[in-house]
């Protein structure tokens, strides 16, 4: 079963290696609130610029909490990262899916961002392997969408 | 609401334990009726009454295989959590275009 990847463009006023910058260096300062994973809320996101370095988000006491890493680290125009957060919204080393961002340049003298979030399936694989469990994967994830589905009516 | 109602029927569907392991069975390969009822301790009248839930549940899909009739594992279930995954990308982009946008703002171009 292949699902289609996620993949949705900004354009930003920043040039492609501003654009790269502020998106890989200055995560904490734009990732909206909540949307992280720790258990008490991120002060900072770490991106470790180069190839494997990892990623995560640090709380106000120092507990790090990881996403994922950085599979390819190529500025100004592009950024490839492993995004490890599973179906029940926990970082799991054995789960991967990769996120590229591509930072291309606009008409205007900005940049055009696009992300693509792929390999998708996995979560389902990934979801039915938690599915046995107590806080089975496939309501967890459905749960969250529940949530989501009820903000939008 | 339509929607999360499905996803509270998911729930309760996953919520016997046979279910699961019929739900698990066909996750990791889709299967007939026979197949699954062969490798647990219950009937294959009781295998087709589950499999018949979980299908409402939008859990598994069914499709004819000649005289047999084939489960996996319904797509759906997936693309309620890429629907998902979709508006975090769109809210997470919209906060990082208004987070560059005012950096560039407050850089003097010249």
């Amino acid at each position: 079963m292949s699902i289609a990847p996620i993949v949705r463009t900004v354009e930003v006023k920043a040039t492609p290696a501003r654009a790269f910058e502020l998106f890989a260096a200055r995560m904490a300062a734009w990732w909206p609130r909540g949307k992280t994973i720790g258990k008490k809320p991120h002060v900072t996101v770490v991106m470790e610029p180069h190839a494997g370095g990892r990623w995560f988000e640090r709380d106000a006491e120092g507990t790090e909490t990881h996403w994922g890493k950085v599979l390819a680290w190529e500025p100004p125009g592009r950024l490839l990262l492993a995004w490890q957060i599973n179906s029940q919204w926990a970082f799991d080393p054995d789960f991967l899916t990769e996120v590229e961002l591509t930072f291309a340049p606009a008409a205007g003298g900005g940049t055009l961002v696009t992300l693509e979030h792929r390999d998708l399936e996995r979560f389902g694989a990934d979801a039915a392997a938690h599915a046995a469990t107590l806080d089975g994967g496939w309501p967890t994830l459905l749960g969250g969408f529940a949530q989501y589905a009820d903000t939008q009516t | 609401m339509a929607k999360s109602q499905t996803a509270l029927d998911s729930f309760a569907a996953l919520g016997d334990g046979t279910r699961r392991a019929i739900f698990e069975r066909v996750a990791a390969r889709p299967s007939a009726v026979g197949e699954l009822a062969r490798g647990l301790p219950v009937s294959r009248p009781a295998v087709s009454q589950h499999l018949r839930v979980l299908k409402e549940a939008g859990l598994v899909s069914e499709t004819p295989d000649g005289t047999r009739r084939i489960y996996r594992l319904d797509p759906r279930g997936i693309a309620a959590m890429r629907d998902w995954l979709d508006a975090h990308w769109v809210s997470a982009l919209d906060a990082f275009k208004d987070f560059a946008d005012e950096q560039a703002d407050q850089e003097t171009p010249e």
